[in-house]
């Protein structure tokens, strides 16, 4: 899967999460710009890994703080 | 270059380490300016009892100190511990592998052998360390941990201090379990750490089916049976043998701040190799060993434990009553049905939960006032825990102390 259909993909996985509908950019911060706690966290993640069948550790959450990241990490993690 | 230094040396602005944490500071004296006594701040100035101490200058029934088999003022075990420090002193000073194996330290080894029918026991100066300890020690770098969401603070702190990676899953969700063991990489070390009971809300995990699945995939199992030791499960193994699956549990951590009634933590195991652990082991190492008289208490606690037999139905017997009562009142409770000696009471918010705390403090009951981030889902509880000293009057002399402060409060 190309980074861009890895983001397109987590694009509709965001949107129930998304609830006050933040344009999302490659900058856009989880616990600041989408005001996410550490349910929301624990849920979203829960659906990217179920969705493209991958383990994304705390350890590797610690260092996604913002969507290019994790674009980026869940593209490098479905290949590998 | 050196000269430059010295010229740009001007005081630079201080930062407070402290202010990170303006918010709690905040929150806390809300609370206090509303009139509430602090929760945490609570000082027993007597105790009479497993069940009753002059709390703030009130005579307190106790319903939140996890005194499950009310073992603390339990003749035997106040009398060995007086003798140990009478023929041992006030305490060792030293580490277990240096100068601090006394006796008393092997012979409470002895007796956690003897209660779980295990071949190795380790004992550490706290629960907390023990998890700390073995969870640190046991997962390694390229190793995997994976853990249920609502795991107690002492095991995400151990999972912090390792180097392995540490993998959460949906508080018992068996399919969520399996789902993430499934993904692991292949070749790398697992460790499934389970709780038998959870604190916060009293609920069993279901470990028949998680153990079951952790073996399919090669993991190794801990389970941490704080909350349950002493009353559940036949010889009051806890939660892993009531379901049958002790066997495949590869290590048990436990406590003696609760059924045993003293203070010091502990991991049991049948893995031929693990006494190598008290070697590699930190928290065990760097930190002094506890007081023979606390060794003394606790063996002796812990084998009086194996033939509790009357004290656990009875505990049994006031979690039910208690259950009930508090549902039929009209409160919202942790759990649908008694699953432990831990009832939690669901407040509408941390005010409220405070004013109910408080409520019910005048009203001459001690529980636990428990508040995020501690709890799930940012939830405020009042935590009940009750005691098998616990007369079948007092249960009801409790039922009635909640029905006033939770009409006073409103909230039934």
């Amino acid at each position: 899967m190309s980074p861009a259909d890895v983001d397109a993909k987590i694009r509709t996985l965001i949107e129930p999460f998304n609830k006050k509908g933040v344009a999302i950019e490659d900058a856009t911060t989880f616990a600041g710009d989408l005001e996410f706690d550490s349910l929301t966290v624990m849920d979203f993640v829960a659906e990217i890994e179920d969705a493209f069948d991958v383990i994304i550790s705390m350890n590797q959450q610690a260092e996604i703080e913002n969507w290019g990241q994790l674009v980026a990490a869940v593209h490098k993690l479905q290949d590998s | 270059m050196a000269t430059a230094m010295t010229e740009t040396t001007t005081a630079a602005e201080p930062v407070d380490l402290l202010a990170k944490f303006d918010p709690i500071i905040q929150t806390r004296e809300q609370l206090l300016a509303a009139g509430v006594e602090d929760p945490f701040n609570l000082v027993m100035e007597q105790v009479l009892s497993p069940t009753r101490a002059i709390c703030n200058g009130r005579d307190t029934i106790l319903l939140g100190t996890y005194n499950y088999m009310g073992m603390t003022f339990d003749d035997d075990v106040i009398a060995a511990g007086k003798q140990a420090m009478e023929d041992f002193g006030a305490g060792t000073t030293g580490s277990r592998v240096l100068n601090g194996t006394f006796r008393d330290h092997r012979d409470v080894e002895a007796a956690l052998r003897e209660f779980y029918a295990m071949d190795h026991a380790m004992v550490f100066s706290t629960g907390y360390q023990a998890n700390l300890g073995i969870i640190s020690t046991l997962a390694g770098k390229g190793d995997y941990i994976i853990l249920d969401i609502d795991s107690h603070a002492s095991i995400w702190d151990g999972c912090a201090m390792g180097n392995a990676e540490v993998v959460p899953f949906k508080h018992n969700d068996v399919e969520a379990l399996e789902k993430r063991l499934k993904r692991v990489p292949e070749g790398a070390g697992k460790l499934v750490v389970l709780e038998g009971v959870y604190s916060m809300m009293g609920d069993v995990a279901p470990l028949k089916e998680m153990v079951r699945i952790s073996k399919a995939h090669g993991a190794m199992v801990l389970v941490d049976e704080a909350h349950s030791m002493g009353f559940i499960g036949e010889h009051g193994r806890g939660v892993a043998e009531d379901q049958g699956v002790i066997d495949d549990v590869d290590f048990i951590i436990g406590t003696f701040s609760k059924s045993v009634g003293t203070v010091g933590g502990f991991c049991v195991s049948n893995h031929p190799k693990f006494e190598v652990l008290r070697l590699v082991c930190r928290p065990y190492v760097f930190t002094a060993a506890l007081p023979p008289s606390v060794m003394a208490s606790s063996a002796t606690s812990i084998r009086k434990l194996m033939h509790g037999g009357n004290k656990r139905a009875h505990l049994w017997e006031n979690s039910r009553t208690l259950h009930k009562g508090l549902r039929d009142l009209g409160f919202q409770l942790g759990t649908e049905t008694p699953q432990s000696a831990i009832i939690a009471v669901i407040m509408p918010d941390l005010e409220k939960g405070a004013m109910m705390w408080e409520a019910l403090l005048k009203e001459g009951l001690y529980v636990n006032l428990a508040r995020p981030p501690a709890t799930p889902a940012g939830m405020t509880l009042l935590r009940c825990s009750l005691c098998a000293e616990h007369s079948s009057e007092q249960v009801q002399t409790i039922l009635g102390m909640f029905e006033r402060a939770g009409k006073a409060i409103g909230i039934i």
